[in-house]
Order: C-alpha cells, then structure tokens, then sequence
C-alpha cells in the first residue's frame, strides 16, 4: 500500500465523518464534525505541496531535493485559525445550551417544536451580554 | 512604493489592541478614539482614492519580500471605491451605535468593530489568496462578536448557525486554496493568473474545481442562492445597527468574485475563461427573486430589510456575472447604492420599532407613535432608494444595468428579473409602508412601554446615508467616469499583473 493511497483515503474518511457530524441536529456532534473536517484540510493541504517522504523543507547547497515548506506554513496558520474557532464554538454552544435550554441546532426543544420567540431587541442593559461581555458578567454603568 | 496603502489594515490593527487594553471600561473615551479612527479611515480612503485614480496599480509588498515569494498588498481602483464605501458606512453605522447607546450593552464593541474594519480592509486590499482566507477570518470573528453584541436567547440560537455555516465555508476556502495551489504552485493571484494561462491541459481539470470552489465560497459570502438560508435569520436576529454595518459583508464576497474571476480567470486562462459565469448567472436570478419575494411575505420591518438585501445582491451578483466592462460599471454603481439603501432601511427600522414599544417592528397596526409623520418620510424615501424608483440612486443604477445587460448573452432574462422583481418590491414596500403609518393612523389606543426614544441626531445618520444617495444621483456623471475606468482597468488583466508582478 503506498503513502499517497494512505494519504488520500485518510483525507477521505476524515472528510466524510466530518460531514456526517456537522449534519447532525445537535451542536455537540457538529462541534466534533467541524474538528474533523478541520483535520481533513490539515492533512489535504500537506499533500498540496506533493507527498515528499524524509526530504528538508530548507534550501541548501549540498541539498539536492526538497518538500515545498509553503504547505507547512499554511498548516500552521490553518491549525491556529481552527483551534480558536473551535473554542469559540464551544463556549457559543454551551452558553446558548445554558440560555435557549436545548442543545438543539434549530433552537427546537426535543420531540416538539416550540413556537418561535419574538426576535428579541436586546434585552435591557443590566442582562449580561453575551460573548462581548462574557468575561465580565458585569455590565457598564 | 507609497506606504500609504498599509494605512487602512495598519490604523484598524494598531488602534483595537488599544481600546480593548487601555480603555475597555472608559466609554467616552472608547467612542472618541472610534470615531476619530472612522474618520481618518474616511480620509485615508479617499487619499487613496485620488491616488488609484491615476490608473496605476499600485503593489505593497510585505516586509519588501518581492512578488510571488511575499504577501502582496494592491491598491487599485477597484479596491480604493471598496475602501470609500466601507468607511462611509462605517462612520455612520459607529455614530449610530454612538448615540443610540449600542456599545453600552456590552464590553467589547468598540475593539470589535475596529477587527471587523481590518479584516474588511484587509479583505479588498490583499493580491495574495491565503492572505484573503486569513482576512476574511478575522472579519468573520469579529463579526460573530459583534452579531451576537448585546445578548439574548434568540440571537445566540442563530449565532450558532451563523457561525457553523461560516466555518463550513472557511473548510471549503482552503480545499480551494489547496486545490490551486496543488496545481499551479503559487498563492499569488496575478502569478496565479499566469500559472493558469500556461498550464497544460492536463491541469485544467483541478485548476477548474479548485476556482469553481473559490467562487462557491465567495458565493456563500455574497448570499447567493442557494447558499442565502443563514442571511435572513442572521441580520433579523442580531441587533438593528449591526445589520447595516452587515451590508457590507455581502459586498466582500461580490468583491471577491469579480477580483478573482477578472484576475485569473479572465480572457488569458483559455478554455477555462469566464467558467463561473455559467453557473453564476441563473443562481444570482434565483436569488433576486427569492430575495423579493421574501421582501412581499415579510412579516415584520427586518425581515423586510434582510430579504431587500438578498434581492439586491442577485441584482449586483447577476449584473456582475455578465463579466463585460459596460456590465460591472453598472454592477460598481449599483454596489455602493445598494449598500447604504440597505444600511438606511435597517436604521429606519430600528427608529420605527422604538417608538412602537411592543409592536416593535411587526409589520401589524399599532396605535400612532410619536415622530412617525417625520419617519414616514424617511421610510419613504428609503423604500424609493431600495425599490429603485425616480429620483434616488436605485433608478439611475437599475437603468445603467439594464442598459449594459443589453446585448450580453442572458441579457433579456435579466431585464425580465429585475423589471419583475422591481414591481414586486414596490408591491411589498407599500403594503410594509402603508399598514405602519396609514393604518396606524386609524387605530385607536395608545403605545405603551415605548423604548427611550433615540435623540434625533441617531434619525440624523438616516439623513445622511439617504445624502450619499443624493450625492450618487447628482453626481452620476463623474461617478460613472470614474466607474468605467474602473471597469476598464478590472478587464486589463494585464495591468494588474504587471503592477504586482513587476514589467515583463
């Protein structure tokens, strides 16, 4: 079995539980779906740069062949970029867990659908805000 | 090489750190440093709007790392109108928020708003595709900020399907970038561009999915059908000022689509030339119709004002996927038209349900409320501008698409759509208009718990988003000069590679 079947068919699967998940009605499973989906790209956009086994991404003198370092790089920031949305999409799922009562997606409590609540305006200034003033709990004067 | 094109990241960049770590809890001294920041933007925008107008396209390079190896900044006419019309509207929707005390329900709005302004800066400015994904995610995180700013169950419901939606298309963005990078080796658009056009046949196969993929994202981004599900849901549950300044962000991915298409898939990429106008077209009709006739079944004003924003983007995104010059002179006409008519519908709307107490924005009879012979007319006026009737912005703008769209391939079923979809606006604005101030007028009873009515200064910014709108309608003749040569430099490729990449 050579590298590049074992490369694209992990691309393959990661990709397709990724989907499967993010398509689940409950924030936990998407939560997990993004991460997977996130671990797909991670490995596709190696592979970008050709799969290059046991190579130096520097340039030298004395080096004769090279991996392409441009996809690490990118690796790198996508990592960094997917790691802080996916914190970000706990701590929003939880909070909205804790506020809406459900852990659905469409917001819908289980078994029955509950009618839409009115598009609030903002609640009044002494309610906590939500991520924007999550640190605080406190509000401004 | 001027520095002056860094200003519109770097000023955003250096001032947010700021305000999030010395004045976070100094509200007048956050809404001084915002606002002064708002209008050097403005002036920074139009310094490089004079400049751009020399026909130059003028390359910024990072760290003076030369094209392709470093990340390139480019500043051209295109850029430069996205700059003035992000700063316009910035102003108005911060003076907004300003005076109608948005930014004091919650701690960050000010840092935020300052990240949205760099990653929308950033978003037009940037010739480098990966430094476009890492700018759209900073927009997009400030924007989840600021979407969910001020809180309450109904609004992080829909910020977690804000969110995913957008995290699903940063994934599909960089299975794009990986695609052409795989096959063209470069992350630069105009090297790309010449990558492209010398790219064996046998390329062409990935080359396509990887740029039919890019144009999905931005396609996403621009609210195009059938990828509009989340906008609706997004602009009418977060608050009102946050959906004008949201007008813009359909804008970037409109943007980016005629960027990226002129540039690397323009005339010199072969057989591969113009193939997102295929499937651009007919998906941007869909959305002009859905987008209206969202506008007639609104059941309240926000819903009113998201679906007008979904209808003008099919209008922008169908013009634009013409891909003629006479075509996106219209399209770059009618983009900061519909920007600011849509930001003033969104600030009409929240000034109308104010008054309402608890009819709020419902489009229902309530009781007269206070003001509402003066708001009348600004609704008025605003609808005007939206439908796109004689004598604001919208009429001369549809006109000149309509004129342009001629003799395209297609160009008669854009007639039909936008000649349709205009009646069926106007059909849903005069019902909105007349059930909220004609029948009001017959209802007896009086408002109880009406909100602390804004003072009139936050009425103000409507008046003068609507004289933007003035000022295009007078000022058509110049604007329309300055639009057509920006059309032309848009379809001269050419100049654009060479001011990146440097002659031969």
């Amino acid at each position: 079995m050579s590298i590049e079947f074992l490369v694209a068919s992990g691309v393959g699967v990661l990709s397709a539980a990724g989907i499967y998940l993010v398509l689940r009605a409950r924030t936990f499973p998407v939560v997990l779906g993004l991460a997977f989906m996130s671990y797909a790209i991670n490995v596709f956009l190696f592979a970008s740069g050709r799969v290059v086994i046991n190579q130096p991404p520097i340039w030298g003198k004395d080096v004769a062949a090279y991996t392409d370092p441009l996809p690490q790089a990118l690796v790198l920031t996508a990592i960094v970029i997917a790691f802080g949305m996916t914190a970000l999409v706990v701590v929003l799922a939880l909070r909205t867990y804790l506020e809406v009562g459900t852990d659905h997606v469409d917001g819908l409590m289980d078994g029955k659908a509950t009618p839409e609540a009115p598009p609030a305006e903002a609640p009044t200034i002494d309610t906590p805000a939500a991520i924007s003033g999550a640190s605080s709990g406190e509000t401004r004067p | 090489m001027s520095h002056w094109v860094i200003a519109p990241v770097l000023l955003p960049a250096l001032l947010a750190p700021i305000l999030l770590l010395f004045l976070r809890k100094r509200l007048m001294e956050s809404r001084v440093v915002s606002i002064a920041a708002c209008l050097s933007l403005l002036g920074l925008a139009i310094l490089l709007m004079v400049q751009a107008d020399s026909g130059v396209t003028a390359a910024y390079a990072l760290g003076n790392w030369q094209a392709p190896f470093g990340i390139i900044m480019v500043l051209d006419r295109l850029s430069a109108l996205m700059l003035l019309i992000t700063a316009i509207l910035a102003l108005a929707v911060m003076i907004y928020a300003v005076v109608t005390g948005l930014d004091r329900k919650g701690w960050h709005f000010h840092p935020l708003f300052q990240f949205q302004l760099l990653g929308l800066n950033g978003a037009f400015l940037t010739g480098d595709l990966f430094n476009l994904f890492v700018f759209f995610e900073v927009l997009l995180i400030a924007s989840y900020g600021l979407m969910l700013h001020g809180g309450g169950g109904a609004r992080l419901k829909a910020g977690v399907q804000y969110v995913v939606i957008n995290l699903v298309g940063s994934t599909l963005f960089l299975v794009a970038v990986g695609l052409l990078y795989g096959a063209t080796g470069t992350l630069n658009m105009a090297h790309m561009a010449q990558r492209v056009a010398a790219a064996p046949v046998g390329d062409h196969g990935l080359i396509l999915a990887g740029g039919l993929l890019m144009t999905a994202v931005f396609a996403l981004k621009a609210a195009v059908f059938p990828l509009h599900f989340w906008l609706p849901r997004t602009y009418v549950s977060t608050s009102i000022a946050m959906a004008a300044l949201f007008a813009i962000m359909t804008k970037v991915g409109a943007y980016c689509i005629l960027r990226f298409t002129t540039v690397v898939f323009g005339d010199g990429a072969g057989p591969m030339a113009w193939a997102q106008a295929d499937y651009l077209l007919p998906a941007a009709l869909a959305t002009m119709l859905v987008g209206f006739i969202g506008v007639l079944g609104a059941r309240n004003l926000r819903h009113l004002a998201a679906f007008s924003v979904v209808g003008s983007m099919g209008t922008l995104v169908a013009t634009i996927a013409v891909f003629t010059p006479e075509a996106t002179a219209a399209a770059l006409y009618y983009l900061p038209h519909s920007t600011f008519a849509a930001a003033a519908l969104f600030l009409v709307a929240d000034q109308i349900a104010r008054r309402r107490g608890d009819y709020g924005d419902a489009l229902s009879p309530s009781p007269i409320f206070t003001q509402a012979g003066p708001l009348s007319v600004l609704f008025f006026l605003t609808a005007i501008a939206v439908v796109g009737l004689p004598p604001l912005s919208g009429f001369p703008g549809k006109l000149l698409i309509l004129d342009a769209v001629r003799s395209a391939p297609g160009g008669w079923w854009i007639w039909g759509f936008i000649l349709g979809t205009t009646v069926i606006a106007l059909l849903g604005f005069a019902r909105a208009g007349s059930t909220l101030f004609w029948k009001s007028a017959a209802t007896p009873g009086v408002i109880k718990a009406a909100a602390p009515v804004a003072p009139v200064t936050a009425a103000m910014v409507v008046v003068g988003l609507l004289s933007v709108l003035v000022a295009l309608t007078v000022a058509g003749g110049q604007i329309s000069v300055y639009l057509e040569a920006t059309a032309d430099q848009i379809y001269t490729p050419a100049s654009y590679i060479a001011g990146v990449m440097g002659p031969g």
